[in-house]
């Protein structure tokens, strides 16, 4: 009976798992493979074309000059500048994350432990520009942060700050330590998480033993927390290095006239209109956060993501 | 180990929330401000003339309509594909496996200005005019990962044992589909459909590149943060964008919350 009910397509399915393992991978794949692998294969030619000086045009001739052309002083400025950004705020991030990760894995109980999830949910999720944004009304001349200082006869210690060459400038809206807060304002979250889900598999015995033989606090944290913590960071790193790489909106908003890799690849493509060194300028985040991962893959990151 | 934690600690845990939050409360007070030139603090005077300036402006109205369009399509295209693809990947073990997970999470942990320039160099070579579908085509393939990653969660969790009993006692692929799986899974989905709707509303880098002369919402408060207009306009934009955007997160949390994976945790 039960035969006669069923469809020959159901029992084909069943039979033979694979057919439906096929059924069910082919959509995602062909999606994936023509409109991603596909656009960044495009990509990828693109660079190995290069601009005739003279006409502008794109010459389809296959060519290394156009990566030759990052080396030029002017573009590896710009790559090492990036990079720079990059390391930075992935060091700040995990200073400022660790904390908050570690009281909310350890200590955050029942009403707070939601607290601090949502606490840290809300702002990743919320409007990229719109935390962008709300940096520019912080940092403006008029801004809070100015009044802060001025109210609290304080503004002779920015001044001071902003006199310093390479981190300042005329004020915090045009200098590299507004790119930096920003950037590490943004991404933060992203560091948090990682961290806190890596801390919440330390048992807390572990910490225990530790204090019962002899450890003090502080060691505990060295020899202890932190070691079991860095898968943690490094998962957490991954996404605040690469994302500060490829950003273009946040140092053309807040920041000085001197360009970052986003920044390049927007220009060059749009109003430069040589893709190819567009093209040749995005692949360096690719091969940097290719080299990266493997990195991280060996450190056991991926675990903790 | 002490069991309550430090006073140093909890100053650092609580000060590292307020930063995370200030910010975007400050956004709100401006929404009120009476001053128009510049972004004075403190306010001189509060108002609320600026939401009905807002309200009567059709740009804004446009520009909404498109990010809604937009989000609510890739969704739907990111559910069904991220579902088929948890549903493959977390059932059987088979070649290239780990290289489909990689694939689905490639298109969020590249920078996003490389998955913009890549579709608008495929778009140049395959001559591709910019429409609404193009900038669907690079919203749906990051939106795939957030659906993928919850609907992979729960596939893991529901056993397979539910599925051959149902199998068993003779419901055909489709009864099981409707009856068994689905109901087991529909929670997930919808949470990860409600995050893949906001990284889809609030999305720009990408957009930049595949919208043409269009503009979506954050296309338009770009435009208005790198040359200011109307700056109260900005501000109450700002504001309702940050209340619609914790609309799904909520639901989200609420929806997943007390499973052992709770939605939202990677973007």
């Amino acid at each position: 009976m039960a035969k006669a009910v069923r469809s020959p397509l159901s029992d084909a399915l069943w039979r033979r798992p694979n057919l439906l393992l096929l059924l069910l991978i082919t959509p995602p794949l062909l999606w994936l493979g023509i409109v991603y692998i596909g656009s960044l294969f495009a990509l990828l030619v693109q660079s190995f074309f290069s601009i005739d000086e003279f006409s502008g045009l794109i010459n389809y001739e296959f060519t290394l000059k156009t990566y030759g052309e990052l080396l030029r002083a002017s573009n590896f400025d710009i790559l090492v500048r990036t990079i720079a950004m990059a390391s930075a705020v992935t060091i700040g991030a995990a200073i400022v994350a660790f904390p908050i990760a570690y009281y909310a894995a350890r200590y955050a109980r029942g009403k707070w432990k939601a607290v601090f999830y949502l606490g840290v949910m809300l702002p990743l999720w919320s409007s990229y520009l719109v935390k962008v944004y709300s940096w520019k009304l912080i940092l403006a001349k008029e801004g809070i942060l100015n009044w802060l200082f001025e109210t609290l006869h304080l503004s002779w210690v920015l001044e001071a700050y902003l006199s310093i060459p390479g981190i300042g400038g005329n004020s915090l809206s045009v200098s590299w330590t507004g790119t930096f807060l920003v950037f590490l304002y943004v991404w933060l979250p992203f560091m948090i998480l990682p961290i806190q889900a890596s801390l919440e598999r330390v048992p807390p015995s572990m910490l225990e033993a530790s204090g019962d033989l002899g450890a003090k606090p502080g060691q505990t944290l060295r020899h202890v927390i932190l070691p079991l913590a860095l898968p943690g960071i490094i998962a957490g790193s991954i996404f605040t290095f690469s994302l500060t790489m490829g950003d273009y909106i946040i140092p053309q908003i807040v920041g000085t006239s001197a360009r970052m890799i986003g920044q390049a690849v927007y220009q060059f493509q749009g109003t430069a209109g040589n893709i190819p060194l567009a093209a040749a300028f995005a692949v360096v985040p690719i091969v940097v956060m290719g080299i990266y991962l493997t990195l991280a893959k060996r450190a056991g990151a991926f675990d903790a993501l | 180990m002490h069991s309550k934690a430090s006073l140093g600690l909890k100053i650092a845990a609580i000060g590292g929330l307020l930063f995370l939050h200030l910010p975007i409360l400050l956004i709100f007070v401006y929404a009120f401000t009476t001053e128009d030139k510049s972004y004075q603090w403190p306010p001189p005077g509060l108002t609320l003339q600026w939401f009905e300036v807002t309200w009567n402006r059709p740009d804004v109205w446009q520009a909404l309509g498109l990010s809604l369009k937009v989000a609510s399509i890739s969704t739907l295209i990111a559910i069904v594909l991220g579902t088929l693809c948890a549903a493959a990947v977390a059932r059987s073990k088979f070649f290239g496996r780990e290289t489909i997970s990689l694939l689905v999470i490639l298109p969020i942990a590249l920078p996003g200005i490389i998955t913009g320039i890549s579709l608008r160099s495929a778009f140049n070579i395959a001559d591709i005019p910019f429409s609404t579908w193009t900038i669907i085509l690079g919203h749906a393939t990051f939106c795939i990962v957030v659906v993928y990653n919850n609907a992979v969660a729960r596939f893991r969790r529901t056993s397979s044992s539910l599925i051959e009993a149902s199998m068993d006692l003779g419901a055909t692929y489709w009864q099981t589909l409707r009856f068994v799986i689905l109901p087991n899974m529909a929670t997930a989905i919808l949470a990860g459909g409600m995050l893949a709707f906001a990284l889809s509303f609030d999305e720009v880098i990408v957009t930049t590149f595949t919208a043409g002369q269009q503009q979506t919402l954050p296309i338009w408060m770009l435009e208005e943060l790198v040359r200011p207009r109307q700056r109260p306009v900005t501000n109450v934009v700002a504001m309702v964008v940050v209340l619609v955007t914790f609309l799904p997160i909520l639901g989200a949390y609420y929806l997943t919350r007390g499973t052992e994976t709770v939605a939202g945790q990677g973007k």
